[in-house]
Parts: structure tokens; C-alpha cells; sequence
């Protein structure tokens, strides 16, 4: 899954704030197709991790609870404009994306 | 022969004025100035923003919303649609070829050859089966999404919707306006209840939005259609919130792109003539 992330991430005084948009099925496990009756798989993303100038920053863990195309914000300190940040996600099918951003 | 003149002088003041007050001009110029009077503080092209434009508490929510919006996802979607090849080797660029500049403000249009309403999304579909394509559902899905994005290219454009002096562009857009005022449902409201007479009152914990300036937004992204269970995306074309909004008045809704929302868009669109083209939109 390519180009599955966007990622706006701006910096005040040494503060970043990074917001991404990952566009993901989400999918828990638990729908049904209407037609045929059979289950959907599940597919959700596990692990979601930034990178700050290659040091890590935020890992989290996600589980089928977590909405479609998920949106996620967050803040941390010693950033300044024109840094790199990296954000990647794994999901439970092995399905993974990264992107790299610079900091405003 | 004086006091036939006379007579006949009377009777043209008297005839005059009913043919131009029934005229889309005059009905605009009193729509305008009903919102105006009842906001007096939101400048008129502000109403885009719809019930954002009236409601303070609610507005700073949308605009951290709007920084980054979940329909930012389906615009681009809709450019990957857009540009795709068809099977003929056409592509939709073929039937809209002033796309880059926009299109959107000059949708819905009275179309003389077959004197009906186009819409945008109308033209969309016929874009596809006149190229030997499958036409895409009405209200959702990937309609919407290249519907977003000709409405993304057309963004800052004002609406410019013409009803030439057709008998049949004047039927249509009465039968909107008629759509709009007529009481429907087992709740028996009107279109104009909600969004025109109560505009800006509550209804339970919403605030209703005005009426002008409500197509300049669509299609739009809603919350509420992001979490159905139908497995929604969020995505929405204006005749699938009108079907929403029937429904909610308990009224049996039209399908989408009948005669009958065709006409409403037509109306509704006009009353915001010279409004910007600000979709695709995030709403409640």
C-alpha cells in the first residue's frame, strides 16, 4: 500500500506537532459481506512508529477498534523546522507503508 | 376612452409587479435579504461554510478539521479516477475539458437540446456510458469522489447558475422552489421550516444551517455517513443528504437525480449565485 499516509508537521518554539492521515481499510474481523455471507478478514493496523532524525519518537499499538482511514496527531519537545520525520505503520496481514516528512 | 386608458394603466401596475416577483431574480434578491437581516454579522460569503458561519462553539472543532480534512483521501482518489484511461482510450478529461479551470459553479445547468437540469454528477455518469463505461451508483463511492474533485479544481469560483426564459428551465426551477417551501413527512416540514424560517435555531443539540450557501460545500465528508454501519466511507452527493433530509421529516425520499432533486438543486443552487465553490467540505 503505497502513498498511504499524509503527514503535515509543523514546529513552535521546539514543540512539533505532526499530523497524519493513513488511508486503511480497518477492517476488525467481525463484518459480514452482504451478499455472499462469508466474513470479511480482518486487516487493521498494529503498529504505528515515528522516527525523529532516525531516533524514535511515538511507537503505538492498534488494534480492529481503531476507525477506517485513521487520523493521528501528537506532540513532542526538541524538534525544530526543517528536521526529518519518518512514519510507518504494520498491519496484522504483514502489509506495512512509510513516508518522510520535513518539520516546518 | 380616458377612463379606458386609465383602466388599462391600473391594470398594468397591477400585472407588472406579479410577473416579476414570481421572477428567480426577485426570488434571490428576497432570499438574500431575509439571511442578511436575520445575520446580520456573517458576511455573505461566509454562508459557504454553512452552519459554521452561525455557530461560533462549533466552528473552531470544523476549522481544526478543515487544517487537515478526512476528504483529502477521496480528492485524490477522484483524481486517480478522473485520469484513468477508459476502454475507448478517452478519459474524463474528454467530457470535461475546462476541468483544470473548474466546473463546478456552472452545475446544475438547463440543458435547451433536451430541456432537462444537468447536474455535474449527472454528467459524470453520462461521461462513462457514453464511452462504453459502467455508470457509478448515484450517492456515494467513487461518484463522490470524482465529483470532489472537479469541486476541489473549482474551489474559490462563484456559482453562476443561469434559468434562461425556457418555459421548461422556469418549470424546473418552480418545481424546485416548490420542493423547497411544500410541508412533506408525517412531521409535515418544509425544506424552508428547518433551513429558512428556523435557520439558526436548535433542533435538539444541532443548530440548523442556512439554505444559502449550502450547495457551494457538496459532495461533502460526514461524520455521520463516515460511521454508518453500511460500510460508508463518509463521502456524500448532494442528492444523497436531500434523501437524508426527506427521510428525516419521515417523507418517502425521491431517487437520487429524479426530476424532482434535479429541479430542488436547481433552485437551492441558484438562491447562492455568486457564493465561491468550496467543496469538497467536512460536515456533522
Amino acid at each position: 500500500m503505497a502513498n498511504s499516509i499524509k503527514v503535515r508537521a509543523k514546529a513552535e518554539s521546539g514543540v512539533a506537532t505532526i499530523k497524519c492521515l493513513i488511508s486503511h481499510p480497518m477492517e476488525t474481523g467481525l463484518r459480514k459481506d452482504k451478499k455472499t455471507g462469508d466474513k470479511i478478514p480482518a486487516q487493521f493496523i498494529q503498529e504505528v512508529n515515528c522516527d525523529h532524525n532516525g531516533k524514535s519518537v511515538l511507537s503505538a499499538q492498534w488494534g480492529p477498534a481503531v476507525s477506517k482511514n485513521p487520523f493521528l496527531s501528537f506532540k513532542f519537545s526538541g524538534a525544530k523546522s526543517g528536521d526529518t520525520i519518518k512514519i510507518s505503520w504494520v498491519d496484522n496481514k504483514g502489509d506495512s507503508d512509510s513516508t518522510e516528512a520535513k518539520i516546518k | 376612452m380616458k377612463i379606458f386608458v386609465t383602466a388599462l394603466s391600473v391594470l398594468m401596475i397591477i400585472a407588472t409587479p406579479v410577473a416579476t416577483q414570481a421572477s428567480p431574480d426577485n426570488d434571490l434578491k428576497a432570499f438574500r435579504s431575509y439571511y442578511h437581516k436575520k445575520f446580520p454579522e456573517v458576511p455573505m460569503n461566509d454562508f459557504v461554510n454553512g452552519v459554521y458561519a452561525i455557530d461560533k462553539a462549533s466552528r473552531g472543532q470544523w476549522e481544526s478539521f478543515e487544517e487537515f480534512p478526512s476528504y483529502e483521501i477521496f480528492v485524490d482518489k477522484g483524481e486517480a479516477l478522473f485520469n484513468k484511461k477508459f476502454a475507448n482510450g478517452k478519459s474524463f478529461a474528454d467530457c470535461f475539458p475546462n476541468y483544470k479551470k473548474g466546473v463546478r459553479q456552472n452545475y446544475p445547468h438547463f440543458d435547451k437540446a433536451s430541456g432537462k437540469v444537468v447536474t455535474l454528477e449527472g454528467d459524470i455518469n453520462k461521461c462513462l456510458t457514453d464511452n462504453g463505461e459502467e455508470a457509478y451508483g448515484w450517492q456515494k463511492g467513487k461518484i463522490s469522489y470524482v465529483s470532489a474533485y472537479l469541486a476541489y479544481l473549482s474551489r474559490g469560483n462563484k456559482l453562476n447558475i443561469k434559468v434562461p426564459n425556457d418555459p421548461k428551465a422556469i418549470t424546473a426551477y418552480n418545481l424546485g422552489k416548490k420542493h423547497f417551501y411544500a410541508k412533506r413527512g408525517q412531521l409535515n416540514m418544509s425544506c424552508a421550516d428547518c433551513h429558512y424560517h428556523y435557520a439558526g435555531s436548535k433542533i435538539r443539540a444541532d443548530i440548523l444551517s442556512p439554505a444559502l450557501g449550502h450547495p457551494t460545500g457538496f459532495p461533502v465528508y460526514r461524520n455521520k455517513w463516515a460511521g454508518d454501519s453500511k460500510g460508508s466511507d463518509g463521502m456524500g452527493t448532494l442528492h444523497r443528504r436531500y434523501g437524508g433530509c426527506n427521510k428525516q421529516v419521515r417523507a418517502k425520499p425521491f431517487k437520487p437525480q429524479s426530476d424532482e432533486y434535479r429541479a430542488l438543486e436547481y433552485f437551492h443552487t441558484y438562491m447562492s449565485n455568486g457564493l465561491e465553490v468550496n467543496g469538497p467540505s467536512q460536515r456533522k
